[in-house]
């Protein structure tokens, strides 16, 4: 299979690679522990799958801010985005 | 009774899926692959990193496009919500020209979009158009090729004409389901039309409003066909949408790695939005059982 049309590069590739890996590994967890959604802060249900869209959503929209206004090294968003995740799942 | 547990069904989904991934899936990966390298064609790539990224989210141009289309999304939110719910408000409830409203409503709804942008085009014309040849001749001088304020009169009322019977139609449905026993309840406590419109229909329709703006806003906040064939962006780029400035960026000047990662920032306004849509419509329907 030819895929040059594609472009791929390593960093998209892992980028790719991590989200696909994030959504085997949330599927494995919703079969082995299941859940109830819950309510959280935004008054909405939600279950781990949800939160993990809220979550890479929001990254998407902090990496964007932190590059649009910071003018630091992207890699410190990731750290926010981590701290965000880390709301997210506990309060969301 | 315990139901039965059978994941097998999912494997139902599999054509879906398939479609989706070569319909979506693989060009949206491509767009991301683009968005961070430069081309001059050949399909031969340069490694560019968030260049681009940095480049739309401070350029002036994308920024112009982007509040031009809000602008855009919110006067037409403005005009067509209040429009529609008065629209819905004087439509008959009963009798033969309850089918007659109906099928006049949803005929703007059925014709394609670059038909109606043809339409306006050519009714706004002082040459050969009906509007503008009126309007020429009440003294008023009206070009939408050449004055910015003109162009978005004449694209805003063509949305107004295109999409205001959507939302008529889904309030018209949402008052239809209110029963006659609130409406028998506020004439003996004689409350007014107003009383009545405020505190039974509104709330009432609230569910079905809300769909309203949420589909309006996506819409218009998507729309490229009609602004582009009435005109074409212009002048200048007083009419140049998110999507018309992308079309531009990526086909007319093949800049594809600043439209690539244009289309992904402007993807993600429109999948914040989509999220919120969803969210909002089952929350709705969860809590009317």
């Amino acid at each position: 299979m030819n895929l040059q049309w594609m472009a791929w590069t390593a960093p998209t590739a892992i980028f790719f690679a991590v989200i696909a890996g994030l959504l085997v590994l949330f599927t494995v967890l919703a079969i082995l522990f299941p859940e109830t959604p819950r309510r959280g802060i935004l008054r909405i249900e939600t279950t781990r799958g949800d939160r993990l869209f809220i979550t890479l959503l929001g990254s998407a929209y902090i990496n964007a801010a932190w590059l649009a206004l910071s003018g630091l090294p992207q890699w410190w968003a990731l750290g926010l985005c981590a701290l965000y995740a880390a709301a997210v799942f506990r309060w969301v | 009774m315990d139901k039965p547990v059978n994941q097998k069904a999912w494997f139902l989904v599999l054509p879906v899926l398939v479609l989706v991934a070569f319909s979506a899936v693989i060009p949206l990966m491509t767009v991301v692959n683009y968005s961070v390298q430069d081309t001059f064609g050949n399909n031969v790539f340069f490694w560019h990193g968030i260049g681009w990224f940095q480049e739309v989210l401070t350029s002036p141009r994308v920024h112009g496009a982007f509040g031009r289309q809000l602008l855009f999304s919110a006067i037409v939110l403005a005009i067509q919500i209040p429009l529609g719910v008065a629209i819905a408000l004087c439509m008959p409830r009963r009798g033969i020209w309850v089918s007659v409203c109906l099928v006049l409503m949803a005929l703007p709804l059925l014709i394609p979009w670059n038909v109606v942008g043809t339409i306006w085009q050519i009714l706004g014309r002082s040459d050969i158009g009906l509007l503008g040849r009126a309007l020429d001749a009440m003294g008023i001088s009206f070009n939408y090729a050449r004055n910015p304020l003109h162009a978005w009169i004449i694209v805003v009322v063509m949305d107004v004409w295109h999409w205001t019977s959507l939302v008529a139609l889904l309030a018209y449905a949402g008052l239809r389901s209110i029963p006659q026993a609130y409406y028998q309840a506020a004439e003996i406590d004689q409350a007014s039309r107003w009383k009545v419109f405020r505190y039974i229909e509104l709330p009432k329709m609230r569910g079905v409003l809300l769909i309203a703006v949420l589909l309006r806003f996506m819409d218009s906040f998507m729309i490229y066909t009609e602004p582009f064939v009435v005109t074409g962006g212009g002048p200048g780029s007083a009419t140049s949408f998110l999507s018309i400035d992308l079309v531009k960026m990526a086909l007319g000047q093949f800049d594809l790695g600043p439209a690539a990662a244009f289309s992904l920032l402007y993807f993600l306004v429109i999948l914040l939005v989509s999220w919120v849509f969803y969210t909002v419509m089952t929350t709705i329907d969860r809590a009317e059982g």
